[in-house]
């Protein structure tokens, strides 16, 4: 009962076929888009997402000399006039690649919220879950040669993105130790026995779905039997290992296990997955602020480097859409405990590459901290807005909800500085 | 055609082969450490290098063993219930209710209800809700061969009497009262709450006097392990009462004003701040120290401003009924009497929807606590089963056999298709309008631990339970674990619904458990099988196809897969029954609620 080739075979016959120029229904490898180069390729996006709420005093925003500034220092950078926290010497060197927003504004300041606000640019509603930006964005613009999935959340950490209502098949897929071997991915038992299972599958499903054809189409069962079999099967699953990559360029991220993130994401850049989020944790530091952030620089600052320089060699800096943030700032008053609480008034993040305006300073918060509003504020909608359109996108679309609720993707206008 | 559910008659022989006698290995193990503990006198005769050697081995090996029968025997107390007959037709009467409240509904939104569905799936479904796992094919026998009047009625009891139900079901619920959080500490703390609250849910409990204990805890937290409620919200060394006052607006009265805790509810005009301060204040008290929780009562709630920087002192106070709070008492004793009180019809409505919830994987009214206000039509339902549920003492397992005798619960998960319908399919809008009206079962997602509950109960074939070897109760207690972390775990949101993922598809496919369960080999159900029905394999076919989905093949089944039996013996046969398993353990009808 085979019904078609063993799905080992696959390959080979697909190959085969376009070796005697009958591949008519697989692109050609080299017009793959993810071989392509430079602006013409498919944006992705990669989100460093600093988990806890990293201080902008601490990091993009420094206030050395003012009550509120800590004993954090400034040093210069690429950028003519922008100083950064001194913790970032290797920011520093490339940070004219990135623009640095100093005003973002979100009214959510608890974690959970915040987080959620942050990764879909809606506040939590009671009625559904927005999707994440990169859902949106690997819902829209699906890549069919690829065979992997196509939102990627890296390094572990709380609430990792999701579909929400365009459904849990969009849904990051998580990856707790990148580069490390990828589990459950291999069948061990023989093709023959393989595809007999699946035939038996294929029938079994049917018989359940019978009088009950669109709620179980609803479950996308078989669709994610299918993804997950073209998956195993796929050459594409190397730009999950790093064990070809040097030691060097090990080491240049970072040995940790937020530096082997921005390592695999830039593979899976590379690879054409569409959007990649790596997660640090960390940084919610209500005690001991100050070391604390140290220690976050030390993980973050090569790591960071790295990704931006090897994006740029690789010559994928220009379709690759590079964010650094978190769920909110900290506030300008340092607590008894020698610790900054949440503050999501006027905090910063960078963002950069895919054809983004590079070296842009937007806004400024007062270094008094008094005024609590920033100048020119930012709201993360427009962010995303930016982002979205930027990828190609209509940022304002509307889509229909599970519920028969029309939601737009965005509810932002982008930021005509960073266009 | 789904295949027939009884074929009671094709498969005697099987049966009688699958019957198992209830050991009590479980205790020869455990007779093992009064065993060592004797042994002392004779090791005077011993070298004292071997005893240097011998005892701490031995010490691994007691603590292993204490630690297994902690976990696997699980809630340690076997409280038995008295079954209690007349309850259960009053339950009867309330599902009554309940059903002319739905068909009055059916007839205004012109629907017709899908047809009943067949007991053993109705059993399948009430197995899922209430112990975690499908019937074993021990149990389905049983049941078929109950010819008795109301054998769904004694089942529920008996599955209710079971003490697989307080464990699975306080886990459950413990979700809503102590999250989910990781962390060595809080599990372990976790763990003794939930062994507590198993034992309140085993002696059916009144739910009033379950949440009472709740919030006025006091000791220590291991030997009073309803404190876990409280010491559950510390943050920095400190109780924190705002998390205290969310968590049990959230789970006790299936309101959400987390919001109000920075400044009014935008969205919903009921929550104002000073309400959320004014709850919070109730917990203010508590202190959580090496000498347990307790309320230092000398403590006020003072907020501190975060425009002007002065703060102010915070009395206690509640956002509506505030003539069912008592003036005398202790804070929080003050607050569990206004929860509870009669007149606080938000009370049973939560409770009522959240178990609503658990029978059939999705709450009446969602999200699970955000319930609008009682008396609202669109949940009318609820008011009428809370209405009872009051009356009945508020027994949690008198509501789960009102559930489970509803007509809702009892409808097959195929809607029901007009006759001059073009196809035999609904559309989707229409199956929709039908879901939303409880006019068909909803086919849902199983949570995680009920997938793998399922694949370990089906790979066994004898029923699982307190009764099992305690390796086989460990090795389900380990395995859920990590299946349920890597299947994706939505802690408390898991009354939310879901699609299934691919991570999910490849740890079925692909998982090692999964490998290993079906893995052809002396004590698994694949061998067992394949060996009992050689020269059968209609049988075979059938036997797995009841383990696994509870039903028999259909004919396209039997004439793909049969063929995988036909002419094979010893390995080759326990590997083609280990193909079927795959093959069903994969498919949507394992994995989906129906």
């Amino acid at each position: 009962m085979f019904t078609g080739p063993p799905i080992e075979r696959r390959r080979w016959l697909q190959q085969s076929l376009a070796g005697l120029g009958l591949g008519f229904t697989l692109p050609a490898l080299d017009a793959r888009s993810a071989d392509r180069r430079g602006p013409t390729r498919p944006t992705s996006l990669i989100t460093l997402f600093l988990a806890g709420g990293p201080s902008q005093l601490e990091t993009w925003d420094p206030h050395p000399g003012h009550r509120i500034g800590g004993e954090t220092t400034a040093i210069e950078t690429r950028l003519k006039g922008l100083k950064i926290a001194s913790d970032y010497p290797q920011t520093a060197e490339i940070i004219n690649e990135l623009s640095v927003i100093r005003s973002l504004v979100s009214r959510e300041g608890d974690h959970q919220r915040g987080v959620y606000l942050v990764k879909t640019g809606y506040r939590p509603d009671r009625t559904l879950t927005h999707p994440s930006l990169g859902a949106i964005l690997a819902k829209e613009r699906w890549d069919k040669t690829i065979e992997i999935p196509q939102h990627v959340s890296l390094g572990g950490g709380p609430r990792p993105a999701r579909g929400g209502f365009l459904g849990a098949q969009y849904d990051a897929y998580k990856i707790y130790n990148p580069g490390q071997e990828l589990r459950n991915i291999t069948a061990r038992i023989k093709d023959a026995r393989q595809d007999r299972r699946l035939e038996g599958l294929r029938v079994v499903s049917q018989t359940f779905s019978r009088g009950r054809l669109a709620a179980t189409r609803g479950t996308q069962h078989q669709l994610m039997v299918d993804r997950a079999l073209a998956m195993m099967n796929s050459d594409q699953l190397k730009a999950f290992q790093i064990d070809d990559e040097s030691r060097s360029t090990i080491d240049l991220y970072g040995d940790s296990r937020f530096g082997r993130g921005c390592l695999v994401a830039r593979k899976l850049v590379e690879a054409g997955v569409r959007a990649i989020e790596v997660t640090l944790p960390g940084w919610d530091t209500h005690t001991n602020n100050f070391e604390g952030h140290r220690e976050q620089a030390a993980t973050l600052d090569p790591a960071l480097f790295a990704l931006i320089t090897d994006l740029k060699q690789y010559d994928l800096l220009d379709s690759t859409i590079v964010l650094v943030l978190g769920e909110f700032g900290r506030t300008p008053t340092v607590n008894p405990l020698d610790g900054r609480d949440h503050w999501p008034q006027g905090f910063s993040c960078l963002v950069g590459g895919g054809g983004l305006a590079a070296g842009r300073l937007l806004g400024a918060t007062d270094p008094t901290g008094k005024r609590r509003k920033p100048d020119q504020p930012v709201e993360i909608a427009d962010l995303f807005a930016t982002v979205i359109s930027r990828m190609g996108v209509e940022f304002g679309k509307e889509v229909i909800t599970p519920i028969g609720r029309p939601m737009a993707y965005c509810e932002g206008t982008p930021i005509p500085g960073l266009l | 055609m789904e295949g027939c559910h009884a074929a009671g008659d094709s498969t005697p022989q099987a049966a009688s082969l699958f019957y198992s006698h209830r050991c009590q290995n479980g205790q020869t193990s455990l007779r093992q450490p009064d065993r060592l503990a004797s042994s002392p006198p004779t090791l005077e005769n011993v070298g004292m290098k071997l005893l240097r050697r011998v005892i701490p081995l031995l010490l691994v090996v007691v603590g292993l063993l204490a630690l297994v029968q902690a976990i696997a025997g699980r809630p340690t107390g076997d409280i038995s219930t008295p079954r209690r007959l007349a309850d259960r037709f009053e339950a009867k009467q309330t599902a009554e209710r309940l059903d002319a409240w739905f068909q009055d509904r059916w007839t205004r939104e012109q629907i017709t209800p899908a047809a009943p569905a067949h007991e053993a799936t109705v059993l399948r479904r009430l197995s899922l809700a209430l112990h975690g796992t499908v019937p074993s094919l021990e149990e389905l026998r049983q049941f078929e061969a109950d010819a008795k009047k109301r054998r769904l009625e004694r089942w529920t009891q008996r599955l209710l009497d079971d003490s697989r139900f307080a464990t699975y079901f306080s886990e459950r619920l413990g979700r809503a009262l102590v999250g989910a959080e990781e962390g060595p500490f809080l599990a372990f703390r976790r763990d003794r709450f939930h062994a507590w609250l198993s034992e309140q849910l085993a002696a059916n409990r009144p739910w009033d006097r379950i949440v009472t204990r709740l919030v006025t805890a006091q000791g220590l937290p291991t030997g009073e392990p309803a404190t876990n409620f409280i010491t559950i919200a510390q943050v920095d060394e400190e109780i924190d009462e705002q998390v205290l006052a969310g968590r049990t607006i959230r789970a006790f009265l299936g309101q959400r004003i987390d919001c109000a805790q920075c400044h009014d509810h935008f969205f919903d005009p009921r929550w104002k701040q000073a309400h959320f301060e004014g709850l919070a204040a109730f917990y203010a008290p508590v202190r959580f120290s090496p000498l347990g929780v307790d309320d230092n009562l000398a403590v006020q709630f003072e907020v501190t401003d975060h425009e002007s920087g002065t703060s102010r002192v915070v009395e206690p106070r509640v956002p509506f009924g505030s003539e069912w709070l008592p003036s005398e008492g202790t804070p929080r004793r003050r607050l569990a009497q206004w929860l509870t009180d009669r007149r606080n019809l938000r009370f049973d409505r939560a409770i009522v929807n959240r178990v609503w919830g658990q029978m059939f994987g999705r709450p009446f009214s969602s999200p699970v606590n955000d319930l609008p206000d009682p008396g609202d039509p669109a949940t009318a339902a609820l008011d009428l089963l809370s209405e009872d549920f009051r009356s009945h003492n508020r027994e949690l397992k008198w509501l789960i056999h009102a559930i489970a005798a509803s007509r809702p619960f009892r409808l097959d998960s195929r809607p029901h298709v007009p006759h001059d319908s073009q196809t035999l399919e609904l559309p989707l809008e229409e199956l929709r309008r039908h879901e939303e009206a409880w006019a068909v079962f909803p086919v849902l997602r199983l949570r995680p631990e009920q997938v793998i509950g399922a694949m370990l109960q089906t790979a066994s074939i004898k029923t699982i339970d307190r009764h099992s070897h305690l390796f086989t109760r460990a090795r389900r207690f380990f395995s859920e674990q990590s299946f349920v972390q890597d299947y994706g775990d939505l802690g408390d949101e898991e009354l939310s619904e879901q699609t299934g993922t691919i991570p999910q598809a490849l740890l079925r496919m692909n998982g090692q458990l999964a490998r290993e369960l079906i893995k052809p080999g002396a004590f698994g159900a694949t061998t067992a099988i394949a060996r009992a029905t050689q020269g059968n394999d209609r049988l075979c076919l059938g036997t797995c196809f009841e383990v696994c989905l509870g039903r028999q093949p259909s004919d396209d089944e039997q004439e793909v897969m049969g063929q995988w039996l036909a002419d094979t013996r010893g390995r080759r046969r326990e590997l083609a029954v280990e193909d079927i398993f795959w093959t069903l353990f994969n498919s949507p009808e394992f994995s989906w609620n129906h």
